[in-house]
């Protein structure tokens, strides 16, 4: 199955783009999905589904829109 | 009034926004880039979000706000791109019908703004740059 990957910030400097499209086996979690995107020292995350905070232990589902949330900035 | 722009925030239009009859008092919160981090010079700061969740999740601590400060109206706006220093990057109204609820209320919105909002800060140093993290973010 395919689902939809955004980056920002320092994930989307380090992947260099703002999202792609990802083939990935049923039941993957999103844990494993940002493990195996970015291999080595990564930054925390939160996960967030469908524009929705979600679990690292989480499966998307088809079509998902999935983003890797680095530590926010913002206020 | 729950908005992420990319010019300077329509502070006036933000407050509007919380005004009725009932309300004995208005906060308005600015929160304003500054020109230092641990000594070093910040030249600007630049501000990008996860649009549609971020406008989310401000509707969504709006909503709180509204449920847990009885008469309480509450509006927020961040911006976006580079903001010089010395301007704002949010601008959070609320109001209540009595002071000591609004002031809690702002620190509430303001806080779990930085805790929630899919929004990141980058600073640019005379002498390089970074993205910058709130205390109060939920990575784990």
């Amino acid at each position: 199955m395919k689902v939809r990957v955004l980056y920002f910030a320092a994930l989307r400097e380090a992947r260099g783009c703002r999202e792609e499209e990802v083939e990935v086996p049923v039941g993957t979690t999103l844990g494993d999905l940002y493990a195996s995107l970015f291999p080595g020292d990564r930054v925390p995350v939160a996960y967030a589904v469908n524009q929705v905070y979600a679990a690292a232990s989480e499966a998307p589902s088809d079509g998902d829109e999935v983003c890797f949330l680095p530590p926010l900035g913002g206020g | 009034m729950y908005a992420l722009v990319d010019g300077p925030i329509d502070v006036p239009a933000v407050r509007a926004a919380v005004a009725q009859d009932t309300a004995g008092a208005i906060l308005v919160f600015h929160g304003v880039t500054r020109d230092n981090f641990e000594g070093r010079e910040v030249v600007e700061l630049a501000y990008e979000a996860y649009g549609p969740m971020a406008v989310a999740e401000l509707e969504a601590i709006g909503r709180e706000v509204e449920a847990r400060w009885s008469g309480a109206r509450c509006a927020m706006v961040h911006r976006l791109g580079v903001v010089p220093v010395g301007e704002a990057s949010v601008v959070i109204a609320v109001s209540t019908p009595h002071r000591a609820a609004c002031y809690e209320a702002s620190r509430y919105a303001i806080d779990t703004l930085k805790a929630r909002v899919p929004i990141w800060k980058k600073e640019i140093y005379r002498d390089g740059s970074a993205w910058k993290a709130n205390a109060e973010t939920p990575s784990s």
